[in-house]
């Protein structure tokens, strides 16, 4: 599915990724975990195409194409959907339109037809269902007032209706309490498909004890230095990060 | 939306000439060319006075140069003050009209053949000077509203004409109104008598076509008594090298219980990327809430000209009248525009409402201007002022300049205004759900006007949405 060797990355001339490796099969959930500023929104971002990164080195490969040279809306149209940290407020549109227009989006790319506002309802309410969610989102301008708890369910909510491939999600854990946690967590592990993979980035182990991951991997200056099943992430919960990070810097 | 992305090939569709055999003055500005184009229009010995007086106010007027713009010296006397297609029909038989014109406005998405014609809206198309066809008449007058370019109004309706005509906008306005009120050629005349709800929307397309030509045209709208207007203005002219200039005027009378409700798409040739070319767009628009209870509600999209000098206002004198003001100003490639509104209050309880979006593109400049005044004897009136600009680019800019003067203690006032900037963040968030840059852009500030559009008449809002993202083509990398 995802397959990263050797990935360099800087933003504005420092160097953040130092070699990145990963390699994410079909319908496997990856946890990204580490420490502050290890790079891992920028291993997302860079994935996702932000254009404020530069690939200095390796390649990226998606489903055998080189991702590195696609458009971030081709990226998107390819099935790759990043569930942001920060998304950012849209006034005046509604989450139904700003939705639907992605979808139909993605539907162009595939050759299928544009669906218009009574068809989305359908669908809409559909995938709602299959999550166990309500509407009240939908009619309000895209993330504009939402609590932080409000904009990170929007994000699944939207993962949910693009049914993207690879979904990348950046700290999507970060702000919320444990029963908006719990909600994210059933609406993501509902969403697992035998052809859809999940990267999962979080600073703390607590979104895991709700999504098992496959991997765990430990980011620490822009490198992995560790990976391995669920077990890692108790470890690292138990003994925080130094202990790799003192490794790293040793290899 | 997705539209955008086809329009990339050509960023301003509607420059094309049409090949007409034109009958122009030479150029050139006198008390002979003022007599002549009256002498053109037919018109009684109190018309062609009036302009004479304009004009020889005018030759003592200055021309304003306060509005936050800049332009070279304009000459006056290089410009041709009248371009007329030299076969124009007979008055009430739109069948004769040269199919040449025909098809311009067909190209232009305004049909004027009889089979083809837009429902529910009726259109008076002016060509350069003139006037060329006005659709629906007769229907509008089952109903005794009169439609007609006010040429033929000069004609066939003086004491109406002669009622109201510059009662809102004197003679001696301004610089630019007063050399209107010397050479203005046509424009539109609409008369909706007492407890009448006009039955369509009423529209006038206007298209500059001639070279080296001005177009002056003069709109004049009253709405008697319990009566109710929705109007619509678009306009477009060809890519040319050369400035041309447009000074119109619009006035609008709302007696006793009206409401007028006058809408503008500006779409006149901006100028290409280095400024070169484009219309200066230097307008005065004004009505007059004369009755009590009586409404005027401007909304306005600006996206074409190199130039956009306007300030719709309303004189609130009726007790309990109300003015409204909503305006999008898009300002891409060099564009520049100053433009708001005036809200007079005179009468009591009087209300008025401006939104102002400004969004500035590319190397545009941006400018709102408005100016809020309470008089003395308007007790109790209410203004609410909201003032938003958006940025797009690090090369354009945004000001304001928002003006209140209240002479009376009952006055309540608010005034909102933000300014926000497009961010790669934001672009990007929309990318990555899979829409292109054009399109996150276009949602983008779609969402911001988002309040004016929705002032507009259905159908003229899709066509507002449509332009906008077409003139913002190109404005992100």
């Amino acid at each position: 599915m995802l397959e990263v060797r050797g990935l360099h990355v800087a933003v504005n001339g420092t160097e953040i990724l130092r070699g990145v490796d990963l390699a994410v099969r079909a319908g496997e959930v990856h946890a990204i975990m580490g420490p502050n500023g290890s790079g891992k929104s920028t291993l997302t971002q860079v994935l996702a195409g932000h254009p404020a990164y530069t690939v200095t080195a390796g390649t990226a490969t998606y489903e055998g194409k080189d991702l590195l040279a696609l458009k971030p809306e081709e990226r998107a149209r390819e099935g790759l959907f990043l569930a942001f940290q920060y998304p950012v407020e849209i006034r005046g549109i509604t989450n139904s339109y700003f939705l639907r227009s992605a979808v139909n989006a993605v539907r162009k790319h595939r050759g299928q037809e544009q669906l218009d506002p009574l068809d989305f309802l359908a669908v809409l309410e559909e995938k709602l269902k299959a999550i166990g969610w309500d509407d009240t989102l939908m009619n309000r301008p895209v993330n504009e007032g939402f609590s932080g708890g409000e904009k990170k369910r929007n994000e699944i909510l939207q993962l949910a209706v693009l049914e993207p491939r690879l979904a990348l999600l950046d700290e999507t854990d970060s702000g919320l309490d444990i029963d908006a946690l719990k909600t994210v967590a059933n609406a993501v592990n509902k969403l697992r498909a035998p052809d859809r993979s999940f990267v999962i980035v979080t600073h703390y182990q607590r979104l895991l004890n709700f999504i098992k991951p496959d991997v765990v991997h430990v980011l620490a200056d822009g490198k992995i230095v560790k990976s391995g099943g669920p077990e890692l992430a108790h470890e690292l919960e138990a003994k925080g990060y130094d202990w790799l990070r003192a490794g790293a810097m040793v290899s | 939306m997705t539209g955008i992305e086809a329009q990339v090939q050509q960023p301003y569709k509607y420059g094309f000439v049409t090949d007409i055999e034109s009958d122009v003055v030479p150029p050139g500005l006198s008390e002979d060319v003022v007599r002549l184009i009256s002498a053109k229009k037919g018109e009684p010995a109190w018309m062609v006075d009036w302009r004479l007086k304009a004009y020889r106010n005018w030759l003592k007027m200055e021309e304003p140069h306060w509005p936050n713009v800049t332009y070279g010296p304009i000459d006056y006397q290089a410009i041709s003050y009248y371009a007329a297609p030299k076969k124009l029909p007979k008055l009430d038989s739109l069948d004769q009209v040269d199919p040449k014109l025909v098809a311009t406005f067909e190209k232009l998405g305004i049909p004027i053949e009889e089979q083809k014609r837009l429902t529910g809206v009726a259109v008076d198309a002016v060509f350069d000077s003139v006037s060329v066809a006005t659709t629906f008449q007769a229907e509008l007058a089952k109903y005794g509203v009169i439609f007609c370019p006010i040429s033929e109004a000069i004609r066939k309706h003086p004491e109406l004409v002669q009622k109201y005509l510059g009662t809102v906008v004197p003679h001696n306005d301004n610089f630019f109104a007063a050399l209107n009120t010397a050479v203005f050629t046509d424009g539109s005349f609409v008369y909706v008598p007492k407890g009448v709800r006009c039955p369509m929307e009423l529209s006038t397309y206007f298209r500059i076509n001639a070279s080296s030509t001005g177009q002056f045209e003069r709109t004049l709208i009253i709405a008697d008594e319990g009566s109710y207007v929705s109007y619509l203005e678009g306009c477009s002219a060809p890519m040319r090298d050369e400035n041309q200039l447009h000074a119109a005027v619009v006035e609008l009378v709302a007696l006793d219980n009206a409401t007028i409700k006058y809408s503008t798409i500006q779409n006149w040739y901006p100028g290409d990327e280095e400024g070169k070319g484009g219309i200066y767009n230097f307008v005065t628009k004004r009505g007059k809430c004369a009755g009590k209870n009586s409404k005027v509600s401007w909304t306005q999209v600006e996206t074409g000209s190199a130039i956009t000098w306007k300030y719709p206002g309303c004189i609130l004198q009726g007790d309990n009248s109300i003015g409204e003001f909503y305006s999008v100003a898009v300002t891409s490639r060099k564009q520049q525009a100053d433009t708001g509104t005036k809200m007079i209050h005179l009468g009591k309880n009087t209300r008025s409402t401006i939104v102002s979006k400004g969004i500035s593109a590319g190397r545009g400049q941006n400018t709102y201007r408005g100016l809020v005044k309470i008089m003395k004897g308007a007790e109790g009136a209410r203004n609410y002022s909201q003032c938003d600009s958006m940025l797009i680019g690090d090369q354009c800019g945004a000001h304001t300049f928002p003006y209140i003067d209240v002479r009376n203690n009952s006055a309540i006032m608010e005034h909102e205004a933000s300014t926000s900037k497009i961010g790669e963040d934001q672009i990007f968030y929309l990318r990555q759900r899979g829409l292109s840059a054009e399109d996150a852009v276009s949602m983008i500030v779609n969402g911001f006007c988002k309040e004016v559009f929705k002032e507009l008449p259905m159908e003229f809002a899709v066509e507002a949405t449509r332009l906008l993202g077409i003139s913002l083509e190109g404005s992100v990398g």
